[in-house]
């Protein structure tokens, strides 16, 4: 490793063939199920508002106009997928890579593969009955288990994350040993997604993949607010061994609503002092035009592959990582 | 010394918190749910030894440490410092009490010691993995014993106190591992 060996992959010839076979297992499943496979947008003019994600950007200097303009590697196909959705009401799923501009680690590479898809007439629970089908189909596993952020809260560490005082969770947190260096203080989302991290992520999915839905409605992102209980949303994400493999929403369908989150993701974006982002304006025409009730989930394709085969790092299942690109 | 961005943090990172130089032992880029992205860090208080975990925002910066190890051989103590010699400088450094600690009892006179300098003064010294040093007291073994019925303990020159087997005698010299203070075997000689 002394030469320069950075030329050469980071994954076994084994493991590209892994991820071949995952592939046309994860096409075989939607094949069958009549899903539409779609190609959208890698690089596109509109890009997320959500002020903890960043996307790599880039001038295009040939526009037609002759103006510079940004373009946006995407994070995630979401916005295209329910233009398309919108337009031809028909479920559709990409498998695709993705970029964010963060760190790398055990479990992250800045551009990674992700599976979304889409269903219509589907609610977040059905599409958990879907994913559990499509985990079985892949990973083999016997069933799955649900739990809702509340009763994970309440089961692991005692405290009642929707109605429990902001200085109750501080004093959980503190409990926790959590020691965060820096000097502003940390919010109530912030303390209650650490707290998740770091003291419910390693208990839950040990055995079977284990579901958590009914977030609180403060970390709703483009879900739904339910429909009997306003304060979750109708969000789940998927854990199993100690990796989060999906996140998933019965997708929101006010035009209304959705453009006040992305105004409020800026509102918070200015207060946390970064760059504000334009708002995709074709996306909400498309809502505007009418996104039929559907239930949609991203779902991290590398990391699916490494629990498949037992890989310890994300490196060992990607041919070229960042460092390596 | 330069700032580091969460960004740089790796394995073998010196950096300062608390105003003491601390190593990092493990880094893990941690993004829970929909929100803020942190870096969970396994880090070792180079001072106290202390192994501790925080959680840095990611993005956050903090100071690095000016740490370096060097291999020193061990001279001689006058008392109160314990002098320590570079092989190929003849460059003289004399390391007190705190900095040798504990491994005081396995200092041998030309071993090389990893001595850990934080701004060029020692903060520890760690003794090599095996040391060779002589019994100076211990019980006579029963005849016929043999080695491996939990043998019996040994006073070493330096004062260390290790088990020995039964058959070893005082005035002898042996083999120690000085990681977890146990017989390896009779010295070669």
């Amino acid at each position: 490793m002394k030469k320069n060996s950075s030329w050469q992959p980071t994954a076994s010839l084994q493991a590209l063939k892994d991820r071949a076979v995952l592939y046309a297992q994860i096409r075989q499943f939607f094949i069958e199920r009549d899903v539409l496979e779609v190609d959208t947008p890698l690089l596109s003019q509109g890009t997320v508002t959500d002020a903890y994600i960043e996307a790599f950007k880039t001038s295009f200097d040939h526009s037609c106009s002759g103006l510079k303009k940004t373009l946006y590697l995407q994070t995630s196909p979401e916005f295209a997928l329910k233009r398309l959705l919108a337009s031809y009401q028909t479920s559709v799923y990409q498998l695709s890579k993705a970029f964010r501009h963060e760190g790398g680690g055990r479990w992250h590479n800045p551009e990674f593969t992700l599976l979304e898809w889409y269903r219509i007439g589907f609610d977040h629970h059905d599409l958990m009955d879907e994913i559990a089908d499509l985990l079985k189909h892949v990973l083999h596993t016997a069933g799955t288990e649900r739990m809702t952020y509340q009763q994970a809260f309440q089961r692991y560490l005692n405290v009642d994350p929707l109605t429990a005082s902001t200085a109750r969770i501080a004093e959980v947190f503190r409990q926790c040993n959590i020691e965060l260096i820096g000097g502003e203080t940390i919010d109530r989302d912030g303390m209650l997604q650490l707290l998740f991290s770091y003291e419910i992520e390693p208990k839950i999915g040990q055995h079977l993949p284990c579901f958590i839905y009914a977030y609180p409605a403060s970390q709703s992102a483009l879900a739904k607010l339910n429909a009997d209980d306003p304060k979750v949303a109708d969000r789940f994400e998927l854990y199993y061994k100690g990796a989060e493999l999906a996140n998933g929403f019965h997708e929101l369908q006010s035009v209304t609503e959705q453009r006040q989150r992305f105004e409020q993701d800026n509102r918070q974006r200015m207060a946390l002092g970064l760059p504000v982002k334009p708002i995709d304006e074709r996306f909400l025409a498309s809502l505007e035009s009418g996104l039929p009730q559907c239930a949609g989930v991203a779902m991290g394709i590398d990391r699916i592959l490494m629990l498949k085969h037992n890989y310890s790092h994300i490196e060992q299942v990607l041919a070229f990582p960042v460092e390596r690109a | 010394m330069a700032n580091f961005s969460t960004n740089e943090f790796k394995a073998g990172l010196k950096i300062m918190l608390d105003g003491e130089p601390c190593n990092i032992l493990e880094n893990e880029y941690v993004k829970p749910g929909k929100g803020q992205a942190f870096n969970r860090v396994k880090i070792r208080k180079l001072i106290s030894g202390k192994v501790l975990e925080k959680t840095f925002r990611s993005g956050e910066s903090v100071e690095g440490a000016d740490v370096m190890d060097t291999e020193l051989a061990y001279l001689y103590t006058d008392g109160e410092f314990y002098h320590f010699m570079n092989n190929e400088t003849f460059e003289q450094i004399a390391a007190d009490e705190k900095a040798v600690g504990e491994n005081v009892k396995w200092l041998v006179e030309n071993d090389v010691c990893t001595i850990t300098l934080w701004n060029g003064s020692p903060i520890t010294v760690a003794p090599p993995n095996f040391v060779e040093l002589e019994i100076t007291e211990t019980d006579p073994g029963l005849k016929g014993d043999t080695a491996g019925t939990g043998g019996k303990p040994a006073t070493l020159s330096t004062g260390a106190v290790v088990r020995v087997p039964l058959f070893v005698q005082t005035g002898e010299v042996i083999k120690v591992d000085t990681r977890n203070g146990e017989y390896v075997s009779r010295a070669q000689k």
